[in-house]
């Protein structure tokens, strides 16, 4: 990871933290685009779950991190803290990575 | 603290400071096993200071993706604190110091924890205890997960799929309207298809073509979304 990504990270981030505070005042934005942009973390959040549990670089590739990720949806589901959402998708993961000697 | 309206609102944010803590440690240790130093993951944590992003950034280069489509996709999650300063900065009026630090503190729980309460002053108080209670956790959590990321092996303990489990934990409130649901639906059949055939990263960006379900103006009598928050990172 580069200091370049890190801190120009940190620049975009902070430059639409500002947006509301001093560039934009007390215009609205239009509805349109509110919406849409209410539906970004549903899309990309949603992108990455299914990257990060079946993904392996350019390849799809099942293997233990669905079983924690099951485990870990129904955590969310039942309303588990989410310390106990993390604990469970580690535990199921590495337990069954510990059962097949993966 | 005696007062009746804010004593709630402090315990609220220490307890979600506390859980914030957490997510830091999961985002420490996922940070250094994607490659990142723990100067990195530190720094990240305090400039960036915004959750989804940086997991995003971490997620994409772990994976070898490139720092372009790294930095766009997670540029587009930060996107949504604009809005969150729209609201915050209509309660928090002051000196351009004091805007410029409020500003960094405008997230999720900071926003969510102020447009909960009723009154202006409750507004802020909620914003700025908030706002620096998930600063300190957060920060706090970072480093102790950088330092414990370096000394296990991540797969062994599964804490490869903490970082999906997390994303389920923040995507699952949007779920609870249609459109949350048809976005994240969409977003996820992108990404599907797309891995593939493009190079890592792009799946991400082009899952973000799914926000345009929010064209239509539709007749459901959903409140108009973005000016407050629905992930709780």
């Amino acid at each position: 990871m580069s200091w370049a990504l890190v801190l120009g990270l940190a620049a975009g981030a902070y430059a639409f933290k500002l947006l509301g505070f001093f560039a934009l005042g007390q215009r609205e934005i239009p509805a349109v685009i509110e919406r849409c942009m209410a539906l970004i973390p549903a899309a990309l959040i949603a992108a990455l779950i299914v990257k990060d549990t079946i993904g392996d670089g350019q390849h799809l590739h099942l293997d233990e991190r669905i079983l924690g990720v099951a485990a870990a949806t129904v955590a969310v589901w039942r309303r588990a803290p989410f310390v106990v959402v993390i604990v469970i998708a580690a535990a199921v993961t590495g337990g069954a990575r510990a059962i097949t000697g993966a | 603290m005696h007062d009746p309206v804010l004593r709630p609102v402090l315990t609220a944010s220490v307890v979600l400071g506390a859980a914030v803590g957490v997510f830091g440690i999961s985002f420490g240790v996922g940070a250094v096993s994607a490659g990142a130093s723990v100067a990195q993951a530190c720094v990240m944590s305090l400039l960036v200071f915004t959750g989804a992003s940086q997991f995003s950034v971490v997620s994409v280069i772990g994976a070898g993706g490139s720092t372009l489509s790294a930095l766009s996709g997670a540029l587009l999650l930060a996107a949504r604190n604009g809005a969150y300063s729209l609201t915050i900065g209509r309660v928090l009026p002051g000196s351009v110091a004091r805007r410029m630090v409020a500003a960094q503190l405008t997230i999720d729980e900071s926003t969510a924890m102020a447009v909960a309460q009723r009154e202006p002053r409750a507004q802020r108080t909620a914003f700025w205890i908030t706002g620096l209670s998930v600063y300190v956790f957060w920060n706090a959590g970072t480093l102790v997960g950088a330092l414990i990321g370096t000394s296990v092996d991540p797969v062994t303990f599964g804490l490869d799929a903490a970082f999906p489990a997390g994303f389920v934990a923040m995507v699952w409130p949007v779920l609870g309207h249609r459109r949350g649901r048809v976005a994240a639906g969409l977003g996820a059949a992108i990404c599907l298809a797309l891995i593939p055939v493009t190079p890592v990263g792009v799946p991400i960006l082009c899952a973000s073509l799914a926000i345009l379900v929010g064209i239509p103006a539709g007749h459901s009598p959903e409140r108009a979304p973005g000016r407050f928050p629905e992930t709780p990172i």
